[in-house]
Order: C-alpha cells, then sequence, then structure tokens
C-alpha cells in the first residue's frame, strides 16, 4: 500500500510539474521544449509486469493529454517507451541479479553509465515520436531533427539533476 | 485453432501494445477531424477545475501589466465616446424633440461583448488551446470570437457547462482574415507552429506596397470585428511558385500573458449564413 501510494503521489506530481510548469513557461527558444512527464514510466520498478507497465504507460500519456487538450498524442509516445522499456533495460543490464537486488532504475541501481544510457534512449525515442506526431501536418525533417535533439539535451539535463538533486533512497532488498 | 491461441498468449504483450497504440492514434486522427468530441467535453470541465486554482495564484505574478494593458484599453474606448467629438452647430432648421427610444438602437447591434477569464493557455505546442471560465450556462457556444485588450485571440471551439475552450491564433488549424491597414488588402492569417513571435499572413499579391512595421487588422468578412488589431508586419518575403508575399507577423497580444480577454458575439452571424447557405443550395 505504501508503495502504490508513493508511486501515486510522483505521477500527480510529474503530471502536474509537467502541466503547469514546464510546459508554461515562456520558451527559451521555440526549439527548446522540456518535457519530464515520462520520467514517471522510466522509474517505474523491475518487477512490474509487461502488461501492466504498457496500461500504466497509457495511462500517464492519457492524463498528459487531458490537460494539453491533445487527445493521443502524449499516450502514443508513452506506450511506445513502455514498450521498449524492458528490452533496454536487458540490453544493458547482462549481468542478471540486478533486478532482483533493487526495486526500480536509478544511478545506483544501475551505474552511471548505463543509467545515462536508459534515461538517453527512452527519451531520445520519446521526443522522436512525440515531436513526429506534433509535426505531422507539414513534416520538415530538419525541425524535426534539431528540435528533437536540442529538446532531448534539456531533458536529459533535467532528469540528471533531478536524480543530483533529489537521492531516490533505493533499498537492497534481501531474502531474509 | 489452438494454434491460434497459442500465438496470441505467445505475442499477447505485443497485441496488447499495438491495441493501446491504435487506440492512441484513433483519439489523435479523429479528434483532429471532428472537433466537437466527447472527450475534449469532459476533459475541459474535468482539468477546469484544477487550472482555475492555480490561475488564482498565477495571476497575482503579472497583475501590474495586465492593469496596464485594460487601462490602454479603456482608453482607447473612451476616445471613442461621441461626447467626445463636438463642432459648430450648422443647422438652420429649428431643433425638434428627440423621439427615438434610447434602447431603439439594440436592434441594430451587430457584436455583443462579454468578459471571461483565461484559466488555462499554452503556447509551446504546435496546436494551441486556451482555456476560459466561462461556458454554456454563461452563454457561451461554439464559434464565438475571442479579443484581448491588445488584439485578437482565437475562436471558441468546444463548451462545457462552466468552461469553453478556445483554438487559440496559435494553432495550426486557424485561419482568419485578416486586411493591411494603410493599403486594404486582404489575406489570410495562419501559423507554421513554430515560434509564438511569428504568425503568417499569405496571398498578398507581389503588387501591393507594404514596409516592416504596417499594422495588419481583421477584415470585415472575418467571423472577427472589422479593424481589430492582429499585430505588426516584421519580417517580408516573397513566397515560391506564387506571386504572393509569405509575411511575418509579429501578434500585438503577447499569448503568455493573456489574462482576460472578451468573448464577441455576431448576433447577426445566424442570419448571414442562413441567407449564404440558401444561395448555395438553389
Amino acid at each position: 500500500m505504501g508503495e502504490f501510494l508513493k508511486y501515486s503521489f510522483r505521477f500527480i506530481a510529474l503530471i502536474l510539474i509537467q502541466h503547469f510548469l514546464l510546459y508554461q513557461i515562456p520558451p527559451l527558444h521555440h526549439m527548446a521544449l522540456p518535457v519530464l512527464y515520462y520520467v514517471f514510466i522510466l522509474w517505474l520498478p523491475f518487477n512490474i509486469s509487461r502488461g501492466l507497465l504498457l496500461l500504466v504507460s497509457f495511462i500517464t500519456g492519457i492524463t498528459m493529454d487531458f490537460f494539453t487538450k491533445t487527445p493521443g498524442m502524449h499516450a502514443a509516445a508513452a506506450v511506445f517507451i513502455g514498450y521498449l522499456r524492458p528490452f533496454i533495460i536487458n540490453f544493458l543490464m547482462p549481468q542478471q541479479g540486478v533486478e532482483f537486488n533493487y526495486r526500480e532504475p536509478s544511478v545506483q541501481s544501475l551505474g552511471m553509465v548505463p543509467y545515462i544510457a536508459y534515461a538517453a534512449l527512452l527519451t531520445l525515442i520519446h521526443h522522436f515520436i512525440l515531436f513526429t506526431i506534433q509535426a505531422f501536418q507539414f513534416g520538415d525533417f530538419l525541425y524535426l531533427v534539431v528540435k528533437t535533439s536540442i529538446s532531448w539535451l534539456i531533458s536529459l539535463l533535467l532528469i540528471l539533476s533531478i536524480e543530483l538533486i533529489f537521492h531516490r533512497k533505493q533499498k537492497f532488498l534481501t531474502n531474509t | 485453432m489452438r494454434n491460434l491461441f497459442a500465438f496470441i498468449r505467445r505475442y499477447a504483450i505485443f497485441i496488447f501494445f499495438l491495441i493501446l497504440e491504435i487506440i492512441s492514434f484513433s483519439f489523435l486522427f479523429r479528434y483532429n477531424r471532428f472537433h466537437q468530441s466527447a472527450y475534449m467535453d469532459s476533459a475541459g470541465e474535468w482539468t477546469g477545475q484544477l487550472e482555475e486554482q492555480v490561475q488564482d495564484w498565477r495571476i497575482y505574478f503579472s497583475l501590474k501589466k495586465e492593469n496596464e494593458a485594460l487601462r490602454k484599453k479603456v482608453n482607447d474606448l473612451q476616445n471613442q465616446l461621441l461626447q467626445n467629438f463636438q463642432s459648430a452647430d450648422t443647422s438652420t432648421a429649428t431643433p425638434k424633440t428627440d423621439t427615438i427610444k434610447i434602447d431603439s438602437l439594440e436592434q441594430y447591434r451587430k457584436y455583443l461583448y462579454r468578459e471571461a477569464t483565461v484559466v488555462n493557455n499554452s503556447i509551446s505546442l504546435p496546436n494551441n488551446f486556451i482555456t476560459l471560465h466561462r461556458g454554456k450556462k454563461q452563454q457561451i457556444k461554439p464559434g464565438m470570437v475571442v479579443i484581448g485588450p491588445s488584439g485578437i485571440v482565437g475562436v471558441v471551439l468546444d463548451v462545457s457547462d462552466n468552461f469553453s475552450t478556445v483554438m487559440s491564433m496559435l494553432n495550426r488549424q486557424s485561419r482568419i482574415s485578416a486586411q493591411l491597414k494603410n493599403t486594404g488588402e486582404m489575406g489570410r492569417i495562419e501559423w507554421d507552429g513554430v515560434s509564438p513571435e511569428r504568425i503568417q499572413l499569405k496571398e498578398i499579391s507581389k503588387g501591393v506596397k507594404l514596409k516592416k512595421g504596417d499594422s495588419v487588422i481583421t477584415s470585415q468578412y472575418s467571423d472577427f470585428p472589422a479593424n481589430i488589431m492582429i499585430g505588426t508586419i516584421d519580417k517580408i518575403m516573397l513566397e515560391k511558385s506564387t506571386n504572393n508575399y509569405l509575411l511575418h507577423v509579429r501578434p500585438s497580444t503577447e499569448f503568455s500573458k493573456i489574462q482576460n480577454v472578451f468573448v464577441v458575439e455576431n448576433l447577426q452571424r445566424e442570419e448571414q449564413q442562413a441567407l449564404e447557405q440558401k444561395n448555395k443550395n438553389d
């Protein structure tokens, strides 16, 4: 029950921060759009079943869409990274046992470099899908690439600074 | 049959993934085609409550700017009052008492203004919407236009009981008929989804004389009242493959700061549309 509360709180906080803060700040530049809400999906526990992971990703995306009034846009991107997440975790962690020792992906459980790779890869995929859908009607490829890469960099910096500021305590799980 | 079940079980996750993606994309495409979806209706009421709370706090940070803009608007209106204009009396006939009732002007009224508060606003997406705290119960209908203190804002798209969503001028589906103030040339205002400080004015032919800084106003063909400020020309370019200019216009409304707007109802719109429809059908 405590876990459920923790995740609900995180969910609400991230959605509200995204909508009322990150989407509202006057843009530094129209190419730079900080997106952070999907960190909720990155931080879900290792032992979540894949079906539930997809469902939670969908709910996260569609809730975001409720606020931005763009039905389906965030949901499509969120479901996609929800689907790819298990593959990327498996790919980045060939050594067995980490997911049994730690609860969720973090710098502590994955290690600095794999964690950055994990966040960077999923962020890149998410942003690319999100901006492709946004730019659907005019399809200027260069614009899409530039916007994705700049926003990708900003979002990644945000994720890493959050990791540094709010140190997520990872309990080392034992069998006893 | 057993193979089918084995297949479904094996690829259950992938199928689930596909189903969720299909749901998302169907939302996306359905919404783009039909604005009035049930989704927006419930979403508007549900998130509107929350957005109003946040707006209540945020409003304090730009009170001064907002006050200035409104004072300027009041000043403009004050200057338009009839009592400011007076000329020497040139009439020779004996004055008659005025028998017209004051209210008789009301039947000629075309535009009715209603004020509304902005509770949510976005500028960073390619299709931006604004939420107003005024809805069906407060006489807002889809199709009414929205004007801010310093220029036009957008068009009402959906209404719920107490809230309404407005398609901002910063929306790729927005089309507004516009006009150059100096020469009266008609064009169309669009947004390419790139920068909130740059909208596009199209269909102005190359022959027209214009320069940077010229004002662009609403035309009398648009749903907006005529002669309302849209913005000033920022950059002049030529459109490839046509004989027209492609003009970048800086909107006079600062979209990141709007708080109070007017929703304008065109009271003669139905009559006009009915007549035009009749012509089309004949």
